[in-house]
């Protein structure tokens, strides 16, 4: 098994927000290179905050991100030039250009940073949306694409200029299963293809199961798990043991019914609708 | 008693606030300013995005100015017909369109225009950039989204203000021959020869310095708006985009007519 060269990730007493409001203290956490690691957590609990504090695109209050042996706050011009230009980032809609073609949205970064021919360019953008299943797409907006292809257009686009470390933010969200699975794959493959770090921000737990080499889970303002999902399956904590159960419920759920409403559940439900105090509703179901 | 001392303070604090915000945004517009003009020269690339914006700033607004210039000449021609007319000076007719279009009227019109046709397209284009984190990520691709995106536009404003402004300047004085001459029966080789007579270069110049430094102003509103739309606070999202963008046109209206009186004064 050929070893990994691709940069870990690791968080240093890492306080993050927005306007010095805290939304996650003193995380302490390493994305261990070569592998997929996934941010999980509930709604609010940081993920995509501590995405785009590892990007750069946010100060942190306190605390420091390593990218390799790269400080990330105390780089130097050319160095954040560097390490750009080794990061791919999939956004949650792609973040496709609409004023550009899918072909020069993903030729983009090539155009903007290498000296390659016009020729060697389009190779490799062919190449790369070839991959994504999306050879035929070349001449399309992103206005003219489905959610799924616009998310695979978003990955072509992040892998163009061969990262050794990719960020994806919520890969799966507003897709059909059938779709995120593909999506899921296509995330394997390109782990298999591309020898890279990976770190999905997501809360698709069924992802998590299928895809993941380290899992990091947040909430209550606070990491609450980092390690493999083996060790994962064995915890005893209340707090993680409720979330996995969640999970295996997703998985195994049975389909929901229809039950009748009762008459004191209709009158309960027009009263907190209209306020106690108002009475008079014509309809007899809640003057009754 | 922090209630009371709070209550004391309040009326110096809240114009205290207004003022420092007021030139927070004023010192971050002008440094925003300053690096997108010095992003214009970043490279041969600039050059395709430039044409690409003067297209759409410049080539697209010569119908909606040729319209606007038409109906101001036609105006002009005939309220100040009438009213030169009553003093048997009809004759000056010419001189009255003329210094009034070149001097104040095109400039001020024209930009008011493509603020609304062009100013409130680049910030909405650049705000919902913002909001669909196309800006976040041009920035990821290491691609400065100043240089990317508000440079060129400065550049292109920086053109086609004073090329459509003199396009202004030509329809509205032939607007002033027809109604003037052609509807009212001013004598047509006086209107011309007092058009060229009245003329001076230092009106046609005042005239390009007032729509370069409109072209400066307006594209930097818009641009500044619609770039920190995400930051605008109690709005977010497209309701976010469409306050930016009625910020950015009132904002521009005000500093055009603003500006055109100081420059006005300084000028002449």
């Amino acid at each position: 098994m050929k070893s990994s060269t691709a940069p870990n990730i690791r968080l240093e007493n890492l306080t993050i927000g927005y306007g010095g409001n805290p939304v996650v203290k003193d995380l302490n956490i390493e994305f261990p290179g070569g592998k997929l690691s996934m941010v999980i957590g509930g709604s609010g609990s940081g993920k995509s905050t501590l995405l785009k504090h590892i990007l750069q695109l946010q100060p942190p209050i306190s605390g420091e991100i390593f990218i390799g042996e790269h400080n990330m706050g105390k780089l130097s011009r050319r160095e954040r030039h560097c390490i750009r230009q080794r990061t791919g980032v999939l956004f949650q809609d792609g973040a496709m250009l609409g004023s550009l073609k899918l072909i020069d949205n993903i030729a983009l970064p090539l155009r903007e940073h290498t000296k390659l021919s016009e020729e060697q360019i389009m190779r490799i953008v062919q190449d790369r949306l070839a991959m994504m299943g999306l050879g035929h797409a070349l001449e399309l907006y992103p206005n003219e694409l489905s959610g799924g292809m616009r998310k695979r257009a978003g990955l072509a686009r992040a892998l163009v200029m061969d990262p050794q470390v990719l960020f994806c933010d919520e890969p799966t969200s507003g897709l059909d299963p059938v779709m995120s699975a593909e999506l899921d794959q296509l995330l394997l493959e390109m782990m298999c293809h591309f020898d890279m770090t990976m770190v999905v921000v997501t809360h698709d737990l069924a992802s998590m199961r299928g895809l993941a080499d380290h899992v990091v889970i947040l909430g209550e303002s606070k990491c609450l798990y980092q390690g493999t999902i083996e060790e994962l399956e064995k915890t005893e904590d209340p707090y993680l043991r409720r979330f996995l159960d969640r999970a295996a419920e997703e998985r195994d759920a049975p389909r929901l019914t229809m039950a009748p409403i009762s008459q004191e559940m209709m009158k309960l439900n027009c009263n907190s609708i209209m306020g106690e105090k108002d009475t008079v509703r014509k309809d007899p179901q809640c003057s009754s | 008693m922090a209630e009371k001392a709070r209550g004391k303070i309040f009326p110096f604090t809240f114009p205290c606030t207004i003022c420092k915000d007021f030139v927070d945004e004023l010192g971050g517009m002008f440094l925003f300013l300053l690096e997108s003009a010095m992003l214009i020269f970043a490279g041969w690339g600039q050059f395709p995005k430039i044409i690409r914006q003067v297209y759409f700033i410049g080539v697209q607004s010569v119908s909606v100015i040729a319209l606007i210039g038409l109906f101001s000449g036609m105006v002009m021609g005939m309220q100040l017909y009438y009213a030169l007319a009553t003093f048997g000076a009809d004759g000056f007719l010419g001189t009255g369109v003329a210094l009034s279009m070149v001097r104040e009227l095109a400039p001020v019109l024209t930009a008011i225009m493509l603020t609304g046709r062009a100013g409130s397209a680049m910030t909405a284009e650049i705000g919902v950039m913002r909001i669909s984190e196309q800006i976040d990520a041009l920035t990821i691709m290491d691609i400065n989204p100043m240089r990317y995106l508000v440079a060129p536009k400065l550049a292109a404003s920086l053109i086609c203000f004073p090329i459509l402004t003199a396009f202004f300047n030509l329809i509205a004085l032939w607007g002033g021959w027809l109604t003037g001459v052609k509807l009212l029966g001013a004598n047509e080789g006086v209107y011309w020869s007092r058009v060229t007579d009245a003329l001076e270069w230092v009106d046609i110049e005042g005239g390009f310095i007032k729509s370069i430094v409109f072209g400066i102003l307006v594209c930097t509103i818009c641009t500044f708006e619609g770039y920190y739309t995400h930051i605008r606070s109690g709005h977010s999202g497209p309701e976010g985009v469409s306050q930016s963008t009625t910020n950015a046109v009132v904002k521009s209206c005000v500093v055009i007519l603003a500006s055109d009186y100081v420059m006005t004064s300084l000028l002449w």
